[in-house]
């Protein structure tokens, strides 16, 4: 991750003049090419057909346009990514524009949000990108005044020479430096000299946003659209059988009712429209699978505990041995219901499916799935198909997939003219892509000094793949470990879901941990520090996580919180690594009429460099409304293969009334950064549920926590 | 399907819709104003909030039947220049992460200043409970709001 291919290194540079007499510069910044700008038309880049990785253009005025690749969903990358190419091309923010690239595998890399991994992949490239362009203007601006590029500084999108008082601004250079060769080797900032990186940078769509103008997929319009809405199986484990749409049909400005695979979808011409049709159709379907209910998974749970035909996932040591000497065994269990994704802009997708080629626009995390799957699905080149990024409200995992893409592609082709297929909420709610649920077994061993010598965990989950991260802390701490998991193939559909598997393994995990602290009569904080000790000192197997790192957010959330030493005030606490993030919080709680109201929270976040303050707290404190939210209220459940919460007025989502204070830090370590789009959700449960524990002595192992006994007739 | 007048930002506009269609469906489909949101459908979001003679209402469940003269005021004509004292805040606090929902929130914001221009928090808490933030940019919009109430005259 630290370093690229030497291929990468080698920055090309490509130039076109604009209409306006601009001129942009397109940096290759993945792969090996021309050491030599090559000119090409204004037609040739607008139709994009030229091998570009990415563009960054300059216009005479100096205004330089930045092109953002990667899907924008609120994890603010349209605005993180451009600032990082504007830092090292040492350019007025004010006068960088932003635009989103459209989908091109030719030009750009990892097109893809998810995994909270955009920042550490583009981090060098996008310096290298600035600073390769602010290197050949400097070179142009020396060789016009016949002076050492040394001599020159560059300030603000201008190059001065102090010793002659000569000052020339990007836009004026720009023609020149796009005809030097590209310096093969380009020097970086020090970190340091930073002035844009690690400031608070507002949202570049901001004004769009608060002005209310059309940015997301829904807001998509196209002159002879179709509007589509897609009546799908009303349970997981049904099959569509027939339809009679003679009612539908009939139904004012309804233009057709198709149907595909499992599915019929009525189109017509507005939203209202079709979704009234919709009510009208009479569909039949037929069991093709187990109608599964949440009751049942109870039952199927403590089953897959006790199977003999786990997935070993992790083994250290002897464990057997290790527990049967143990002076002590601490045992607990944690499970977690399904989750909806809930962004609140549903899923919609425009296509038009035409004879030469498909036109696709709308929200997608994973825009390159999206076409190849279009590709797979009409049998047509990935060529002649275009994705549209818009803006979107949202998605926590939902837009990974392409579903509803491939709904919108199928009823275009059906009805052959542009189309838009729209969810309603209940669509999305009862449509699948769940956060799966999960029960979790913990057992650790201890010794007669209360060191944990021995540690097992089980995870068993519907659709959840392993539902562990056999190497993350504790795995490395302790001397005989057993991790292992068993899988239960469900017809109700999963999908990643906001730091996939973290998002609940994180909670249970440092809930068990608390459990294990008390049982060795150790305070928390100090039961995890004595483990990092030992994987510091002698690390067992592998070890995936920086003990150092783990252990200053430790510390550092321990100051800030005053942990131990407040009173009156019961505080939890909870610390976790995940997409290469480290982040610790502390969760207070008081006690009110007898129910513990969580109150506050502290967490320390270590990302490294922090690009955007602004972005990255956002992020964070999302990251941790959305983790108390879900642990408090989420909980959608099933009953004969159908899901019984199907809006919000049953689903429950945190509210504004009912967020706790957040006292935010973040280590100040000069690391290359990573991403926080989800790092910080995970260790919020356990930070609440323990405070809780400390308060009532009541251990919280399910969640929704609002249904456990603590909470019983208050929520 | 019938004819419907309309009066939006300040304009007259005419929609031939039928009876129930909720006014958030005309505003998006109908009259090209697509700031505001469809989240829900049942009120329990606010994403679709717009003025209705001054007061926060949800769009996606008034049909197009009930407002007769009623006077709607959405997103994009809550100021002339995006410069009511909401929107400023929303920037200058740069509150929005995805940004979907908030233009419902900065409509159910400006309603309470209209109505109550120097809110408590508690207020402000109330006033806003309608709106979810699926992102949880919460804090924010209590700052927000704060901070436009101190503009509000």
């Amino acid at each position: 991750m630290s370093t690229l291919p030497d291929s990468s290194r080698r920055n090309f540079l490509k130039l076109a003049a604009t209409a306006g007499g601009g001129l942009l510069l397109g940096f290759n910044w993945t792969s090996a090419g021309a050491t030599t700008p090559t000119v090409v038309s204004e037609a040739a880049f607008a139709a994009g057909n030229t091998d570009f990785n990415s563009y960054l253009s300059i216009a005479p005025d100096g205004i330089v346009t930045i092109f953002s690749p990667n899907p924008e969903i609120g994890q603010g990358i349209k605005t993180a990514f451009p600032m990082i190419v504007a830092e090292e091309l040492d350019v007025d923010w004010k006068r960088v524009k932003v635009v989103q690239a459209v989908l091109d595998k030719q030009k750009y890399e990892r097109q893809l949000t998810g995994g909270s991994g955009a920042i550490p992949h583009s981090w060098k490239r996008l310096r290298q990108a600035g600073a390769t362009a602010r290197q050949m203007l400097v070179e142009a601006a020396a060789k016009r005044w016949n002076v050492p590029a040394a001599e020159c500084t560059t300030d603000k999108g201008t190059v001065t020479h102090a010793a002659t008082g000569r000052k020339l601004g990007y836009g004026e250079l720009a023609p020149e430096a796009a005809r030097l060769p590209v310096p093969a080797e380009v020097k970086l900032k020090d970190i340091k000299d930073f002035r844009l990186i690690g400031s608070s940078v507002k949202n570049v769509d901001n004004r769009n946003i608060v002005t209310g103008k059309p940015l997301f997929g829904l807001d998509f319009y196209r002159e002879g659209m179709l509007f589509a809405m897609v009546q799908r199986p009303p349970a997981f484990g049904m099959k569509f059988k027939s339809v009679d749409a003679t009612a539908a049909k009939a139904m004012a400005g309804i233009v057709d009712v198709v149907t595909f695979k499992n599915n019929v979808a009525v189109v017509g011409k507005s939203t209202w429209q079709v979704k009234k049709a919709r009510e009208a159709l009479k569909v039949e379907y037929e069991k093709e699978g187990n109608l599964e209910s949440t009751p049942d998974h109870d039952q199927l749970f403590a089953n897959l505990l006790n199977s003999a035909e786990a997935t070993v996932r992790r083994k250290d040591g002897d464990v057997a041995a290790a527990f049967a000497t143990a002076a002590k065994v601490v045992k607990g269990e944690y499970q977690c219901p399904f989750l909806s994704h809930s962004p609140l802009e549903p899923m919609n997708f425009f296509a038009h499916v035409r004879p030469d080629g498909v036109e696709l626009v709308g929200p997608t995390q994973t825009p390159e799935l999206a076409r190849t799957e279009t590709a797979k699905l009409l049998g047509i080149s990935p060529d002649t198909i275009t994705l549209e990024l818009t803006r979107m409200g949202g998605g926590f995992g939902r837009r990974l997939k392409a579903d509803y893409v491939l709904e919108a592609v199928e009823v275009s082709n059906l009805v052959k003219a542009p189309v838009k297929v729209i969810w309603t909420r209940e669509d999305d709610m009862t449509g699948g892509s769940y956060r799966p649920a999960v029960r979790y077994r913990f057992e650790a061993a201890l010794d007669a000094g209360g060191n944990m010598v021995g540690y097992k965990l089980r995870g068993v989950g519907i659709n959840a793949g392993n539902p562990t991260r056999e190497n993350n802390f504790p795995s490395g701490a302790v001397d005989h470990l057993l991790i292992d998991s068993v899988e239960h193939q469900s017809p109700i559909t999963t999908g990643p879901w906001r730091a996939p598997i973290t998002n609940f393994l994180a909670f249970a995990e440092q809930s068990f941990l608390d459990e294990v602290a008390q049982a060795a009569g150790k305070d928390p904080v100090q039961f995890r520090l004595d483990l990092l000790d030992k994987a510091k000192q002698a690390p067992v197997g592998e070890l995936k996580y920086d003990v150092d790192r783990t252990r200053k957010v430790i510390e550092m959330v321990a100051e800030k919180s005053g942990w131990g030493k407040k009173k009156g005030i019961f505080q939890g606490f909870s610390v976790y690594f995940s997409h290469a993030s480290y982040v610790a919080q502390v969760g207070e709680v008081l006690m009110v009429k007898g129910k513990p109201v969580l109150k506050k929270i502290y967490a320390v976040a270590d990302c490294g460099v922090v690009v955007n303050q602004s972005g990255a707290r956002q992020q964070v404190m999302g990251g941790i409304v959305d983790g108390v939210g879900h642990a408090m209220y989420g909980n959608l459940t099933f009953r004969d293969g159908a899901a019984e919460q199907t809006n919000f007025d049953t689903y429950r989502l945190i509210r504004i009334n009912e967020i706790p204070e957040i006292d935010l830090h973040f280590v100040d370590n000069g690391i290359d950064p990573t991403g926080l789009g989800e790092p910080a959700l995970p260790p919020t449960g356990a930070a609440v549920a323990n405070a809780i524990f400390k308060a009532t002595g009541k251990r919280l192992r399910n969640q929704p926590f609002s249904e456990q006994e603590v909470y019983k007739g208050v929520m | 399907m019938a004819a419907f007048k309309l009066q939006i930002n300040g304009r007259s506009y005419q929609a031939d819709v039928e009876p129930d269609t909720p006014l958030l469906w005309v505003l998006r489909d109908h009259l090209g104003l697509v700031g505001t949101k469809y989240g829900c459908g049942i009120a329990q979001c606010g994403a679709c909030t717009v003025h209705l003679n001054g007061k926060a209402t949800r769009s996606c469940v008034l049909p197009v039947s009930a407002i007769g003269a009623a006077k709607v005021t959405t997103i994009e004509g809550l100021s002339a220049n995006g410069d009511h004292p909401v929107q400023l805040a929303w920037e200058a606090v740069d509150v929005p992460q995805c940004g979907y929902c908030q233009a419902g929130q900065i409509m159910t914001a400006a309603a309470l200043l209209k109505q109550k221009p120097k809110p408590t928090a508690g207020e402000i808490d109330a006033a806003m409970v309608g709106n979810l933030c699926r992102c949880g940019t919460y804090h924010r919009i209590r700052e927000a709001v704060k901070i436009a109430s101190t503009k509000t005259k």
